[in-house]
């Protein structure tokens, strides 16, 4: 990037809010995602909207990309700036804004951490509840533009339905404002749901207004394990169908409880095929009631197992198994490739199937846990960046995985976004009338495309591959 | 003109590749591909948090500078040099990395790579430079340098100085630390064992322990005893060797490490009892240093799984049995705890420490926010990096002052002094003081 560029920036945002050595352009060159790199020409931290406007003002007029991130934990390699430009960063812009008790609302920067707005507003008793498994350092700006789900997805929902308002620089610079603080709003076109799960490629978002809810009086959590795929299957879907909705409705396949066992020794057993872990939230009666009957639900469909937490501190070792599921897969091998295709929840177990066959075909080693409830299933190939041979294998096993969940109904990615990783796989999922007129609404923002090229959409679609009945 | 230029580059070039090479072979790709690039660690940083969020100056980041260097995809430089340097080496992100990075390995190669091809002993020009350039410089501070002086012979430091080469780093270190000096020690008043034990304790003194808070030391020992065991300290043991592995000088690390292990091998021992959370964790960590040594590898292994802390021990002599029979007192003062980062991260010793605090019989005790959190002491950190340290220092003291203690207890000289020297600086030393565990515990039950 020619100097006098660089100066430009500097002029808006002040010297040191500019960043452009050698080791700060290698660090921001990568985000969570395996296997993509690419350096910025520099990385640039405004302080308000205004400075956000001026900086892309630049940026259309010199044509230059303009890549936005959060703290880079996305999974869809959708913050690497793979065609060099400008890193933005919100470092300074993390600020609670407004704090709204009558209309249950929160005004934040994008810069603020996702779990520091929960705990903020569960000390007044209310809650925000999207709970993306990297909250704890994700940014919401970054939640907002991947529209990131979590685990409480299947009771509460995903980001989107959180957010009511937004604050945006269109790629000209000209400051735009979505939604409000309003139970109703119809005037026009929903901007607010365009601009979450855009992915940096439409705007930049400057400031957010979150939707609030009573924050629940108890929870109670319990546990079952299954000796058959199908028995776990059945019984998540028989809880549906017997009208719960619990928070969390989580599965651990063999190979995750084995990779569990073998890194935390908690006395799991490694004897069984599956395990689910569920959690319901609400008033006491109703919780209590709710959980008594998923573990009735889960020995009726076969559960060898079951277990309901006594308290808190219980219910968190039963959780364990969950939360450090991807961990311990990561230790047995160089490199985690994390995928999170997703099926309509009554095909989880054909889905969990076609994995392990499809793992069998390529000799690969693929585990899968993820969210039952949302037929959200995070298959996870243990794999070596450095082993090239197999590196195209898991290509190839990640094009059928993929294949598979589309032919039962499902989708490429259920809650990390299509990024650069999977943009030639987008036309398998919209079509190519769906295709077409997601590009047309790119053009009518950023003609110039400098709004995080290269990410959602990719020079060419993927061939498909062969299709294959499901067994 | 145009000879100056291509000579430039030239050795520009050799930098390079000599990095890359070095790198290649001191730091182990495996170790590096443990990362998945997560980022959890993060927020765990306290040279992120302090650098307004700069991923140059996180974990992550240093590993893929890491990585990047060792795979030839990024220029040498001194910004990547400095990205490495201001690392503080507390490994408050290994707890917080979900995939079991052994980031404290990962910097301590990288900065032996680093060691290998710009050799000039970091330790010795930073002593030159400050002696020379600063200490010397104006009369004023050599003056204070004359009563350090003083201190030195009357404390027998200049003795333990000559022994141990780590301590040439004194000068500087003290001329900062000025006003946090302990007093000269004072004799230690002997404590009658309250019940039998056959446990025999070998003591690894540490040579800032035993020299300039030597008083703590003879408590330890007063302590011990009190429960019951029996006190060894070994004449052959030298300096721990960490300061040089974590600045690295690794080897010279390791050949202190053999020593140790020499002097501490006997049966006799149940434990090797260390009162310093930067020696320990270096203590503990004998064993992986020397894990392809075949003349080491088994002695390593015994004395880094007798190596244990103060209060661990002193915990499992049945110290908080013996403070139930002291009834806590209406008169209370408060005291709050920092951890030592290397303690805590490394040995993951947290809960003993404070146990024993809120069993004191004189103690409130009240946690401070992110007392996990560095003091900004690491080591010799503060006299490398005092713009980072002094910085680090500040936010800490903003979290003491929340708390309003009277006693801010520590499990380490480097804390120790730290925090006195935090507690100066906000003009405080009529309200706080610093102790190390030790005292706290010989002063209420004495």
């Amino acid at each position: 990037m020619e100097q006098h560029i660089i100066q430009l920036f500097k002029n808006i945002v002040g010297d040191k809010n500019v960043k452009h050595s050698n080791a700060q352009l290698l660090a921001y060159s990568y985000d969570a995602t395996a296997n993509f790199q690419a350096l910025p020409d520099c990385v640039v931290s405004p302080r308000n909207t205004e400075e956000v406007s001026s900086i892309v003002k630049i940026c259309n007029e010199y044509k230059i990309p303009i890549v936005p991130r959060g703290s880079g934990s996305n999974l869809a390699a959708g913050t690497v700036p793979n065609y060099g430009g400008v890193v933005l960063l919100f470092n300074h812009m993390n600020k609670l804004v407004d704090f709204d008790k009558e209309n249950l609302t929160i005004t934040v920067q994008p810069g603020m951490i996702t779990a520091d707005i929960c705990q903020f507003v569960e000390k007044e008793n209310l809650f925000y509840p999207p709970d993306p498994s990297s909250m704890k350092i994700s940014t919401i700006g970054g939640n907002i533009s991947e529209n990131s789900g979590g685990l409480r997805g299947l009771k509460y929902g995903v980001t989107k339905d959180y957010v009511k308002g937004l604050t945006a620089v269109l790629p000209n610079g000209e400051i735009i404002q979505t939604g409000g603080k309003l139970a109703k709003d119809v005037a026009g076109y929903d901007l607010t749901a365009l601009l979450v799960g855009s992915e940096g490629t439409l705007a930049i978002i400057t400031e957010i207004i979150l939707k609030l809810i009573p924050l629940p009086k108890t929870k109670m959590t319990g546990i079952a394990y299954f000796n058959s795929l199908e028995a776990s299957a059945k019984t998540v879907s028989s809880i549906i169908a017997n009208k719960i909705i619990p928070v969390t409705l989580e599965f651990l396949d063999r190979k995750t409880i084995d990779a569990v066992e073998q890194f935390m020794k908690i006395g799991l057993s490694t004897e069984v095929e599956a395990m689910l872990i569920f959690e319901q939230d609400g008033e006491p009666t109703s919780v209590e009631k709710d959980v008594q009957e998923m573990t009735r639900i889960a020995e009726e469909h076969g559960a060898i197992f079951t277990r309901i937490a006594e308290d808190e501190n219980e219910a968190e070792k039963l959780k364990t198994a969950r939360r450090v599921a991807l961990s311990a897969l990561s230790r047995l091998k160089p490199t985690t490739i994390l995928e999170d295709a997703t099926v309509p929840r009554s095909e989880i177990a054909k889905m969990v199937k076609r994995i392990d066959e499809i793992a069998n075909k390529y000799n690969l080693t693929i585990a899968t846990f993820g969210h039952a409830g949302d037929g959200n299933l995070h298959p996870t190939c243990l794999t070596d960046v450095r082993d090239k041979e197999e590196i195209k294998r898991v290509e190839l096993a990640m094009d059928e995985i993929f294949e598979a969940a589309l032919l039962l109904g499902g989708t490429i990615t259920g809650e990390h976004g299509v990024g650069e990783m999977k943009a030639p796989y987008l036309e398998w999922k919209v079509g190519e009338a769906g295709l077409t007129i997601m590009k047309g609404i790119k053009e009518a923002f950023d003609p110039n495309n400098i709004m995080n090229p290269g990410k959602i959409f990719a020079k060419e679609t993927k061939k498909r591959v062969v299709l294959q009945s499901v067994h | 003109m145009l000879r100056k230029q291509k000579r430039e580059w030239c050795c520009k070039v050799s930098t390079n590749l000599l990095m890359q090479k070095s790198f290649e072979n001191h730091v182990d790709e495996a170790l590096l591909l443990d990362c998945m690039r997560c980022g959890f660690c993060l927020s765990s940083c306290p040279t992120y948090l302090h650098t307004d969020q700069d991923e140059a100056q996180s974990p992550r980041g240093r590993i893929a500078l890491m990585k990047a260097v060792r795979d030839g995809k990024v220029e040498w430089d001194s910004s990547i040099e400095e990205s490495f340097n201001l690392c503080l080496g507390c490994r408050a992100c290994e707890p917080a990395c979900p995939a079991g990075v052994q980031y404290g390995a990962l910097i301590e190669q990288t900065r032996e790579a680093i060691q290998d091809v710009k050799p000039q002993k970091r330790l010795e020009k930073t002593v030159r430079n400050v002696t020379f350039n600063h200490l010397f410089a104006e009369k004023k501070d050599l003056n204070k340098a004359v009563k350090l002086v003083h201190f030195y012979q009357k404390s027998g430091l200049q003795k333990v100085t000559r022994t141990i080469g780590f301590l040439n780093l004194f000068p500087p270190f003290l001329k900062e630390m000025e006003k946090a000096l302990p007093d000269l020690p004072k004799k230690v008043e002997e404590l009658a064992p309250v019940q039998t034990s056959n446990v025999k304790v070998a003591f690894f003194t540490g040579c800032l322990m035993d020299s300039l808070f030597k008083e703590i030391n003879e408590k330890t020992v007063q302590l011990l005893k009190l429960l019951g065991a029996e006190v060894i300290i070994p004449k052959e043991q030298q300096c721990c060797g960490a300061l040089h592995a974590h600045s690295g000088e690794l080897e010279k690390g390791i050949h202190n490490a053999k020593i140790n292990i020499e002097a501490f091998d006997s049966d006799e021992f149940d434990y090797i009892v260390n009162n310093a959370g930067g020696c320990g964790a270096f203590l503990s960590e004998y064993e992986n240093h020397l894990k392809t040594n075949p003349d080491f590898s088994e002695k390593a292994n015994r004395f880094s799984r007798k190596m244990i802390d103060i209060s661990s021990l002193l915990v499992k002599l049945g110290l908080l049995d013996y403070l139930q029979s002291h009834p806590k007192s209406e008169a209370a003062v408060v005291a709050t705890y920092q951890d030592s980062c290397h303690l805590r991260n490394v040995n993951k010793v947290f809960e003993q420490p404070r146990e024993i605090l809120k069993n004191l019989p004189n103690i409130q005790y009240k946690e401070m926010l992110k007392a996990d959190s560095c003091c900004g002491s690491a080591g010799i950190y503060n006299l490398l990096q005092p713009k980072m340290a002094s910085e680090i220092l500040n936010t800490k003291m903003k979290y003491v002052k929340e708390v309003n203690p009277a006693i801010i207890v520590t499990s380490n000289p480097g804390c120790l002094m730290q925090m006195k020297v935090g507690i100066h600086k906000e003009g405080l030393s009529n309200q706080i003081r610093a102790v190390h565990i030790v005292e706290i515990i010989y002063e209420q039950i004495k």
